[in-house]
């Protein structure tokens, strides 16, 4: 582990403390609000499960209830940005931004208004509720927007963190947030910088390059890894743009070899965005572990990961898999 | 700011047209019908109404006015020239590569738009953004105009709005539909039909009052009167005459999106002109 990453101190930990990651979101934002009056929220009928509720009750009279209007939802913070606000509007990653790309990609990014867009329930770990709340796609449409930053904390106390740098960040912002409970793998010292990526274990063999949930299973599969005499650099990529190309190609460099995990589609995701880099700068061997190009389907949510191989065991695998073609 | 007589004010119209004419032959594209018949209410607002400094177009004090019916953004520019924002000859890089009068309007390149526009049906969300910061802002005094093409009321994100504007009450926001009864495909009523157009913006709690878009009076009286009524937003369907002025582009739903060549251009102008000429002579009766 890298010791100036502060992070917690037993990743493998049976009984690792666990939280959502957008009760971290809901905590940043009140923090956020406290300091900056300029912060405003709107929901659209999802406040208190996409963890807006403290700010709403905090603050009534910065707090827009829009309804179940996602188009009116985005746009509405397109106005609330060009009168000096920072606006945070909350949703499903399903609804905002699957609901209304064309008003972000207009009214928010060729308009330049710093609107923080918050998707909720993002990747299948939503679980039961089925593939029409399971977004898997937020990532790759969100990332093709000129001026769009797009961010994926790796559980809830980076996801405060990240809420925090995104009221002070002057450009449009997404940032992903996951349903269910996930390891706290972060501590309040490990660093957070928007544009950062940061190496969370250090390794000669293979970089496991991962964001959001996925980042707890690469530390976890790298630790297997070492047992089985493999050196897994874990790279925790919490901003997927703009992408920090310096610290990843310099991890590719040393390893020369590569896997991506995400818990949302590769094309045009994490491993997309990967993929590009390195066809680009550094062309080496990589395996992509995400949704193949499929939708997800209702069930207990780890029993969804380990279905669609989102997990460590997963990502060991393909670092197997990828080091025994050598 | 300077007061204008009613006549001046139709003369400046009849300018604006002129200038419409010339930056779309100039450009080889556009759109014609929608800006000639925006013309009188923008000059109406432009002279008349709004609060602004063109040498200062962020001033804070200003009102707001979004063009939601992007396509339309000939008329803006043209009365914006007019009102000192820019030199009249910018006009005539309308579409041209480098300038700062896109083919639809983006804010960050032309001081003085409010928002970028074209996708339709989005300026009265935007309108509820600016009217609900400027309330948490404590700026009651400041006014959010939106123009909106009727065939764009097609689009639902303007209904979401439209239910969030009177949800909150917000009587700072003053909406003007330009009612010119066409749209790409042929008449609204044909395409979609938008009537009792009036009974459902009421029956979405806004005030509603009707008015002859194309006279510039009607337009001035119909604003103050918007800004009187507190209870409710306000929606002024302004009764347009698509390509107005024009004697071979009005009423027709071909002129929305097309041009004219230089011999229709020279036509059109010849006619405006003796349009101005019957103006002045009116005044000077």
């Amino acid at each position: 582990m890298t010791r100036n990453m502060y992070l917690v101190d037993d990743i493998l930990a049976e009984d690792i403390k666990q939280e959502p990651i957008r009760a971290g979101f809901g905590r940043g934002l009140a923090a956020a609000a406290a300091r900056d009056e300029r912060v405003v929220g709107a929901c659209a009928d999802l406040t208190d499960s996409t963890h807006m509720g403290e700010f709403a009750k905090a603050f009534p009279e910065r707090f827009v209830e829009i309804g179940i209007a996602e188009q009116n939802l985005v746009t509405v913070g397109s106005g609330l940005a060009a009168q000096g606000k920072i606006p945070f509007v909350s949703s499903y990653a399903a609804f905002a931004p699957g609901r209304c790309w064309e008003q972000i990609r207009t009214t928010i990014c060729l308009n330049d208004q710093p609107v923080k867009i918050v998707g909720s329930h993002a990747g299948v770990s939503v679980g039961p509720d089925g593939a029409t709340h399971q977004m898997l796609e937020d990532v790759a449409i969100m990332r093709v927007l000129p001026n769009m930053v797009v961010i994926a904390p790796g559980d809830s106390v980076e996801a405060e963190k990240a809420t925090f740098a995104m009221a002070m960040d002057k450009r449009p912002n997404y940032v992903r947030l996951a349903r269910e409970k996930t390891p706290i793998i972060t501590t309040q010292g490990t660093p957070f910088e928007i544009g950062k990526a940061y190496i969370y274990r250090t390794g000669a063999d293979v970089s496991l390059i991962t964001t959001g949930t996925m980042t707890y299973h690469a530390l976890v599969a790298a630790a297997a890894l070492s047992k089985d005499g493999i050196m897994a650099e874990v790279v925790h990529v919490p901003t997927i743009k703009p992408l920090d190309k310096e610290t990843i190609l310099e991890s590719v460099r040393k390893t020369k070899h590569v896997v991506t995990a995400e818990e949302g589609q590769m094309a045009g995701g994490l491993g997309g965005t990967i993929a590009e880099l390195l066809g680009d700068e550094f062309p080496v061997p990589i395996r992509r572990i995400g949704m193949k190009d499929r939708f997800g389907e209702s069930g207990e949510p780890n029993e969804l990961l380990i279905h669609f191989g989102l997990d460590a065991n997963h990502i060991r695998l393909a670092a197997h898999e990828l080091l025994g073609k050598k | 700011m300077q007061q204008y007589s009613i006549k001046q004010l139709e003369l400046k119209a009849d300018e604006i047209r002129e200038d419409i004419i010339r930056m779309l032959e100039h450009a080889g594209s556009g759109h014609s019908a929608g800006p000639l018949g925006l013309a009188d209410i923008f000059t109406a607002l432009y002279f008349d109404i709004l609060k602004y400094d063109p040498k200062n177009p962020d001033w804070d004090e200003r009102d707001i006015l979004l063009l939601s019916n992007g396509h339309c953004v000939p008329v803006r520019y043209a009365t914006m020239a007019h009102a000192g924002y820019f030199d009249r000859k910018e006009l005539m890089t309308l579409r041209k590569l480098g300038t700062r009068l896109q083919g639809h309007p983006e804010r960050t390149k032309l001081p003085g738009l409010e928002n970028t526009s074209g996708p339709l049906g989005c300026g009265l969300s935007q309108a509820c953004g600016m009217a609900l910061g400027l309330r948490m802002n404590k700026q009651n005094h400041r006014w959010v105009y939106v123009v909106t093409g009727d065939g764009e009321l097609d689009e639902g994100n303007n209904w979401e709005a439209i239910m969030l504007a009177a949800k909150y009450k917000l009587n700072n926001i003053i909406a003007i539909v330009d009612r010119n009864n066409i749209q790409i495909d042929g008449p609204t009523e044909v395409v979609m039909p938008l009537e009792d157009l009036r009974a459902k913006w009421e029956a979405f709690g806004w005030h509603v009052i009707e008015i002859d878009g194309n006279n510039i009076e009607a337009v001035i009286d119909a604003c103050e009167m918007a800004k009187a009524i507190v209870e409710k937003p306000v929606c002024i369907i302004a009764h347009t005459i698509p390509g107005k002025g024009v004697d071979f582009m009005e009423y027709d739903f071909h002129w929305h999106g097309s041009p004219p060549n230089h011999e229709q251009a020279k036509v059109a102008l010849k006619e405006l002109r003796t349009l101005a000429g019957k103006i002045k002579s009116e005044a000077d009766k």
